[in-house]
């Protein structure tokens, strides 16, 4: 009879740059169960909202992570503005659109350079950090900054883009398209790569939808669910198809963020191509008297800002659910019954943000 | 463009029913997220199905003990474990219980009634005929109660 083990999995660990833990039980190679603990660097962002002023709060909200920094300070103004009914200029909901594209682009390439050091194959992890760069370039170009982009606010956003830059950031995307299918066939086609990904931390449809699965994670296991389908910011004039897949194992998720990738390109081109002119903010009166759940797709799947305010300009509730939260239990499942050397790679082909579970 | 969100107040006593009711219909449970009110908690359970926004609202007074829907949804064990360790509110029969686990924080329970100061709301200018103004907070607090 096999002997039980129970291996330690993080907080520190080479495959995981930010803190998280699983106390692996293991009976010889196989896995039977995983206990996840979190926590070890919350910040208690939330409830900031009751000590900073709601306009003021959009610098806290875009420090929530720093790959989908946009996007949570997106998400929190929408809220604010839906409370409000604020009126955001069309320009504004394209900005925003073409930044969270870019987001999505970056934390993806990125993604796909941590899945490849995961698995040994450094030189594509190398490559892929630096086509993520042409992107960043981008972002500085376009906000002043790399990485916080502190462009978005209630009522707008702080920065334009002219038709030239705006011109220019699409025929550096279609250099950038070119890299980008050299790097996916890699990813696609490797032999070592498949081998590695295939049939391993299988997840199906069912348990997909019942585990509460979002993202890329939900994709892969055939489940179109996609937030930007809502037509928030400027997605109504946008062809968003989501991007699905049905194997439902970690090459699958791989695929679904290889896609998207491309998908986030085309998006780009499209909203630079109906990016109308006018102003890109409006000013904002009062203060938020009501509550409203934004819901926004983030790289990682559905994230929801819940604001909740009473008049006052210091509100009262602000929460935050990030996917990586919502495919936590998804993630225990897979884990059980799969081999101890797949682990690294089961947990990153969720793509855990722990910065944003420890808001 | 703005979605449709519906927020239904329902009783503790009928809440598993209710949930177990969207579990048939083939909604997916979005999230538990719970808000300290000044005397109470507002906990709110928020589904989908085909992006139909629902919201489920029950208030709790604050020694008041809530049943789990762990057992109708495997997911939500996380979603209550978080709201026992940040909130301080007991959760009965949770599926996975990590009794206090699963967050660490140097002060207990953080968000509970006793650690959380809320903001006033704005002070409303007195009426001509010296009335108190009528605040949202004390408007919408724990329905039932009032009296």
């Amino acid at each position: 009879m096999a002997h039980k083990n129970i291996i330690p999995f993080g907080p520190q660990h080479p495959v995981l740059p930010e803190p998280i833990h699983f106390d692996l039980v293991t009976e010889d190679e196989k896995v039977i169960d995983a206990i996840p603990s979190i926590s070890y660097v919350h910040r208690g962002l939330e409830r900031l909202i009751e000590k900073r002023d709601f306009l003021d709060f959009t610098y806290v909200a875009d420090r929530i992570c720093g790959l989908c920094s946009f996007m949570h300070c997106m998400g929190y103004c929408q809220a604010v503005e839906k409370i409000m009914g604020i009126e955001v200029p069309e320009r504004a909901l394209f900005l925003r659109s073409i930044w969270a594209e870019l987001s999505r682009l970056h934390s993806h390439i990125f993604w796909l350079g941590v899945a490849a050091d995961a698995f040994g194959f450094e030189s594509l992890f190398m490559q892929a950090l630096r086509l993520r760069e042409s992107v960043l370039n981008i972002f500085e170009e376009t906000t002043g900054a790399r990485v916080i982009l502190g462009v978005c606010k209630v009522g707008g956003v702080r920065r334009d883009i002219d038709a030239d830059s705006l011109k220019g950031i699409v025929n550096r995307l279609d250099t950038l398209k070119v890299s980008l299918e050299e790097l996916s066939n890699v990813f696609i086609n490797d032999y070592s790569v498949r081998h590695r990904l295939s049939g391993v931390g299988f997840i199906s449809r069912e348990d997909a939808y019942t585990l509460g699965c979002v993202g890329p994670m939900a994709r892969a296991s055939g489940l179109s669910i996609d937030m930007r389908t809502l037509g928030y910011a400027a997605y109504k004039y946008l062809d968003v198809e989501p991007v699905v897949e049905s194997a439902g194992d970690c090459y699958a998720r791989c695929l679904v963020r290889i896609r998207e990738n491309f998908q986030s390109i085309d998006l780009i081109r499209q909203a630079a191509g109906k990016l109308p002119e006018g102003s890109i903010d409006v000013k904002v009166m009062g203060a938020p008297n009501g509550e409203y759940y934004s819901r926004v797709e983030q790289p990682r799947g559905e994230v929801i800002h819940y604001v909740k305010g009473n008049g006052a300009k210091f509100l009262q509730r602000f929460r935050v659910r990030v996917p990586t939260f919502s495919n936590i239990p998804a993630m225990i499942k897979v884990l059980k019954g799969s081999e101890v050397a797949d682990v690294p790679n089961i947990i990153l082909t969720l793509d855990p943000c722990i910065s944003c579970t420890e808001r | 463009m703005s979605e449709l969100q519906d927020i239904v107040h329902v009783e503790k006593r009928d809440l598993v029913g209710i949930v177990a009711q969207f579990f048939a219909e083939g909604y997916r449970l979005v999230q538990v997220g719970c808000s300290t009110l000044p005397s109470a908690y507002e906990l709110t359970y928020s589904f989908d199905r085909e992006y139909r926004f629902k919201n489920l609202r029950t208030t709790l007074a604050a020694d008041e003990e809530v049943p789990s829907i762990s057992v109708i949804y495997p997911n939500a064990f996380l979603y209550e474990n978080e709201i026992h360790d940040l909130f301080g509110v007991v959760i009965t029969h949770i599926a996975v219980d990590y009794r206090g686990t699963l967050y660490r924080t140097a002060l207990s329970t953080p968000f509970s009634i006793s650690n959380v100061k809320l903001p006033e709301p704005p002070k409303q200018k007195v009426t001509a005929s010296g009335e108190k103004p009528v605040t949202v907070r004390e408007q919408s607090e724990v329905p039932g109660k009032q009296e």
